[in-house]
This record gives C-alpha cells, sequence and structure tokens, in this order.
C-alpha cells in the first residue's frame, strides 16, 4: 500500500464510519476494513474499478462525488476521504464543501503543484509538467483545476475551515507542515494530506 | 397446462389478509428448491420472479420444458451457486404455476375464478410466501433476490420483514411503477379484453382461450425489454426467409417473425387472466405511498446488506429509478452498493448471459456469506 494511504489510515481512530470518496479499486477501504474494523463505503465513478470493489467484498456505490454526495445526511460519516481526486472536478470548491457536509471530518490529500520538480520541469522545458504523481498529459490529464499545498493552505483558511492536522509527503517522508514552513514544504513536497472539519 | 405431479406446493393454512380486504385461506403456494439447506439454515436465498416467471428458476422447467428463467445466474459453481446456497422459489399468487391463482376452481360456483379472483398486491405476494420460512424452519434468509417485478418484491419483502434476510439484492427494479410503466401494463390488458374470447376472464382452458389477445400484450411487453440498440443489431431490417419485401402484411421482417414467434409460444404457458392480475399488482405496487411518501421509512427497521443493480440500456426500469432506491438507504445511513451494468441487452440484460452482472452478483454473494 502506498506511503499516502499508510498515512491517511493513521489519523482514523478504530471502529469509525468512513466514506472513501473516489475509492478506486479499494485498497484503502480494505486496509481500514480489516485494520481499524472501519465501518466503510466507498464512492467510485469507474464501473470496473467498482467491481473490483465488490470482488473484495467492499460496499461501494456507483456514482460521481459532484453529484452524488448530496444524498449523504449532514455528519454522517466520522470521516469522509478524498484521495488526489480534488483537482479533478469541475467545481472542487462544491466538492469541499460537501465533504464537510457529509463528513465530521474530511482527509484530502492533494498533488502538490508547487513541487520543486514541477516548477523545474515548466522552467527548463517550458512545457507542462510530467511526474509519478501526474503522469498525464496536458490534452488527457483528468486534472483541470491543480493547486499547491499553498493554494490550498489558504484555501481552507479563508473559508473558516479548521485544519486539524496538515502534513506534506515526499517520497518516504511525512512531516508537519505549518504556517512557518509552509514556503519551504510547498518547495518540497510532492503531495499533501489535509486533516480538516468545518 | 397445470401438470401437478412435477409441482410442489405448499398449503398455507393461516388466513391471508389481502390489501383489497378480501381474505383468503387454505390457499396453495406452488415451489420449488434448489442445492441443499445447510444445518444451521443459513444459506437460503429466496429468490422471486418477474411477471411471467415462474418457481422454475433453472435446470429444465418440468412444464414448459425449456430452461428455467434464470439459469444463466443460478446453478452449481454460477452466480447463485446451488452447491453452496439453498435457492427457494414460489411462483406469485394470482399465477398460473400452481399458486393461488385466477384459474383455480372458485368452491362458491365450482368453475374458475376468473376476474372473481381478488385483485392482489406485491405486498399481499411477499405476505403469502413469506409462510415457506416457515415450511422450512428458517429463522433468517442469507439473501433476498429478484428483478423487475421479482425486485419489487424484494423490496417488500424486506420492508415488511426487516430482519427476515441479511442481503437484499433488488435487480432492475423500482420503488414505484411509473405512468410509461402502467400505461405498457394496460396496453397489454386492452389487448387481452380486445379478444372475443376473453369472455370478462369466464373462459376455461378447455374452452377457447384468448390466445391472440394474451399474444399481443406479450409482443408489446417484449419490445419494452429490449433496447433499441440491442434491436437494431440483432434484426435490423433483416428480411425474413424472402429475397425481397412482398407488399403485404405477412411478417416480411426478422423482428416480425421474432415477434408473433414470442407472442405464440407464450400462450402456452401463460394464462390471460394471471397477466392481468399480475400486470395489475405491478401497477399498484408504490413503496413510497406506503410510508407516507418517504421511501426510507421502509428500511429504517432492516440492519440487512443492500446490493443494488441496474443496467445502462434498460428504459423500462432506468438506472435513476433503482438510484432512487439507494438514495433512500443512504439517507438513512443503510449498508448499500449500487452498480450500473453495462449492457445493450434492455431489461431482458437481468436473465441473459451479462458476464459483469453475474460477476457482481457472485462476489456480492460469496463475499457476504463468507462475513457471515
Amino acid at each position: 500500500m502506498k506511503n499516502e494511504f499508510q498515512v491517511i489510515a493513521e489519523l482514523i481512530e478504530k471502529e469509525k464510519k468512513v466514506l472513501d470518496v473516489g475509492c478506486g479499486d479499494g485498497i484503502l477501504m480494505e486496509f481500514l476494513k480489516n485494520n481499524k474494523n472501519t465501518n466503510i463505503r466507498g464512492l467510485e465513478i469507474s464501473k470496473s474499478k467498482v467491481q473490483e470493489c465488490i470482488a473484495k467484498g467492499l460496499t461501494v456505490i456507483e456514482g460521481n462525488a459532484e453529484k452524488d454526495l448530496k444524498q449523504f445526511p449532514d455528519k454522517s460519516f466520522d470521516y469522509v476521504v478524498l484521495s488526489q481526486t480534488l483537482q479533478a472536478f469541475l467545481d472542487p470548491e462544491l466538492v469541499i464543501n460537501e465533504l464537510l457536509r457529509v463528513g465530521k471530518k474530511a482527509i484530502v490529500t492533494i498533488p502538490n503543484f508547487g513541487y520543486w520538480r514541477i516548477r523545474l520541469h515548466l522552467l527548463l522545458k517550458g512545457t507542462m509538467p510530467i511526474t509519478k504523481t501526474l503522469p498525464d498529459e496536458w490534452y488527457n490529464t483528468p486534472n483541470i483545476h491543480m493547486c499547491s499545498i499553498k493554494d490550498f493552505f489558504h484555501f481552507v483558511k479563508s473559508r473558516d475551515i479548521k485544519i486539524f492536522k496538515s502534513l506534506a509527503i515526499n517520497n518516504q517522508n511525512v512531516s508537519i507542515i505549518n504556517y512557518s514552513n509552509l514556503t519551504i514544504k510547498n518547495f518540497f513536497a510532492d503531495l499533501g494530506i489535509f486533516l480538516i472539519e468545518k | 397446462m397445470n401438470t401437478e405431479n412435477n409441482i410442489k406446493t405448499l398449503v398455507v393454512k393461516k388466513p391471508l389478509k389481502l390489501d383489497c380486504g378480501k381474505t383468503i385461506n387454505e390457499f396453495p403456494i406452488a415451489y420449488e428448491t434448489y442445492g441443499s439447506l445447510n444445518e444451521k439454515k443459513d444459506n437460503a436465498i429466496l429468490v422471486f420472479h418477474a411477471l411471467t416467471g415462474d418457481q422454475f428458476v433453472t435446470g429444465l422447467n418440468p412444464i414448459t420444458k425449456k430452461d428455467g428463467w434464470w439459469s444463466y445466474a443460478v446453478g452449481p459453481n454460477k452466480a447463485i451457486d446451488t452447491k453452496k446456497y439453498f435457492v427457494i422459489c414460489a411462483n406469485v399468487i394470482g399465477g398460473c404455476m400452481g399458486s393461488f391463482g385466477p384459474s383455480h376452481e372458485d368452491p362458491n360456483t365450482g368453475t374458475a375464478f376468473g376476474t372473481n379472483f381478488p385483485v392482489i398486491t406485491i405486498n399481499d405476494m411477499v405476505n403469502a410466501q413469506y409462510n415457506l420460512l416457515d415450511h422450512f424452519g428458517i429463522d433468517k434468509l442469507f439473501s433476498i433476490a429478484g428483478g423487475s417485478m421479482g425486485g419489487m418484491q424484494v423490496l417488500q419483502f424486506i420492508s415488511n420483514f426487516p430482519d427476515k434476510a441479511k442481503t437484499v439484492i433488488p435487480i432492475a427494479c423500482t420503488s414505484s411503477h411509473s405512468a410509461q410503466n402502467i400505461a405498457f401494463n394496460e396496453l397489454g390488458r386492452q389487448a387481452i379484453a380486445a379478444d372475443s374470447n376473453w369472455k370478462d376472464g369466464n373462459y376455461s382452458s378447455e374452452d377457447t382461450i384468448p390466445n391472440k389477445g394474451l399474444a399481443v400484450a406479450r409482443m408489446a411487453a417484449h419490445i419494452t425489454y429490449l433496447s433499441k440498440k440491442g434491436l437494431q443489431e440483432k434484426f435490423g431490417r433483416k428480411l425474413q426467409e424472402r429475397e425481397d419485401l412482398k407488399f403485404g402484411f405477412d411478417a416480411d421482417f426478422q423482428i416480425e417473425s421474432y415477434l408473433r414467434y414470442q407472442g405464440s409460444v407464450f400462450v402456452d404457458r401463460f394464462d390471460a387472466n394471471s397477466y392481468l392480475y399480475i400486470t395489475r399488482a405491478m401497477d399498484y405496487f408504490d413503496l413510497a405511498k406506503q410510508f407516507k411518501g418517504n421511501l426510507s421509512d421502509a428500511f429504517t427497521a432492516t440492519r440487512a446488506k443492500f446490493f443494488i443493480i441496474s443496467f445502462t440500456s434498460d428504459w423500462l426500469y432506468p438506472t435513476q429509478e433503482n438510484k432512487d432506491i439507494v438514495i433512500a438507504l443512504n439517507s438513512i445511513g443503510a449498508d448499500v452498493g449500487f452498480v450500473e451494468i453495462e449492457s445493450d441487452k434492455g431489461h431482458d440484460s437481468f436473465l441473459l448471459d451479462v458476464p459483469d452482472f453475474l460477476n457482481a452478483l457472485k462476489n456480492f454473494l460469496d463475499k457476504s456469506y463468507i462475513e457471515n
């Protein structure tokens, strides 16, 4: 399991009710179910990935986060997880609001567009950056609303969303992000993980 | 039509009060089982059939001599694995395969009930079938499953008996029959009523029966079970055993011939009055209405795990109507999974060899059974 999921799992206490939005093939769900006794549900847009989840015995709803989160009642989950998909939505702000409405807390991870390799790629090559976390070309990427750790930090701060924890991941290293090191983390981390609440 | 020796029957002694107000007593429920009930009696699956189905789910139907209606899904090593599970299916009341229905003799007149049979509902059907649990000594079913009208029975069953099933699988169905659904059923009923042999339902099987009307009803309904794309790919404008158009009203096109055939074989196995009664039951189905318009309230008492399945090309019970059930369940925090299966085969997809569907069904059941 990737480091990101390891970090997310550590943020979630045992026996909580969790919704994994854009759960993919259910790796994180399976881990939480088996190791944290989590009451876990998934929402996934891809039919083939939904099938993979069903084959793992996971409860998944085929659907689209922008349309289908509204069916869940307020604060009906302890945690709602959104891993590396915020940038792919037409309306990320709406999705964040929905996550915070449905979940008591939300865990959002974002691929950091402020990462130095990305900056360097654009600076030197002058073409749209391609990295391990962002492997697609500009014309076929699902990512239409890229942001940096700093952007996201400011975004939540300006909306009175509480940040409980913000973590930066660079390869295997996990470190805490705060006001004083924000600029540095925004340069060296390729992924940001935020535990937020409203 | 009724070859009694091949039909297992439970005579229900307990009176059943129907939604129409009448009470029925000592009525027969015809059923079939597959696989075997284990010692703990925790491997039973009650399958509900659709409008024209019967209790013969899989293998050779001893009456029609054709494959059972869910042969693709049910059987040894199949999605509903009869090596593992004990599958029970009953003919619905109002039906014509041995359960109490309009072709049964009315003790007051000595002739078939015909349209003197009480109007029945989906609720009446599941209440009647519930007696099978007592019959087999099953406290809790492992699963209940069914497509189309079978799915409606699944929803009604879990609403009526919230702690009697661990898993619940409504497929290609709805919680409330739409105007379009009612319209198509009415078309079928009017086709039967327009047949002079129908005689307000007072025909008997020795007599001339309303074959033509019933065949037309089946033809119209059959179109609604397929998709435009499926029809176009299978038949297009292909001609039936001829080089060119004949400038007449014979079946020039293969699709015409196909529908005529479907109509003609249907009348050999189905009773026209049963068709009226069962379509009526479907039209009356509105689960939300039973709970003052709030569908979620139908499910608040159950802890069962739901898995809802729809098909992309099903325009009779479209994905959105299936999703409405998912939404109702999610809004009360129920345990519900949902998948829409890609298929060009229309509403009939649930009866056919659609691997994504069959795999999902198998995986859901087998994984849930392990956790059981």
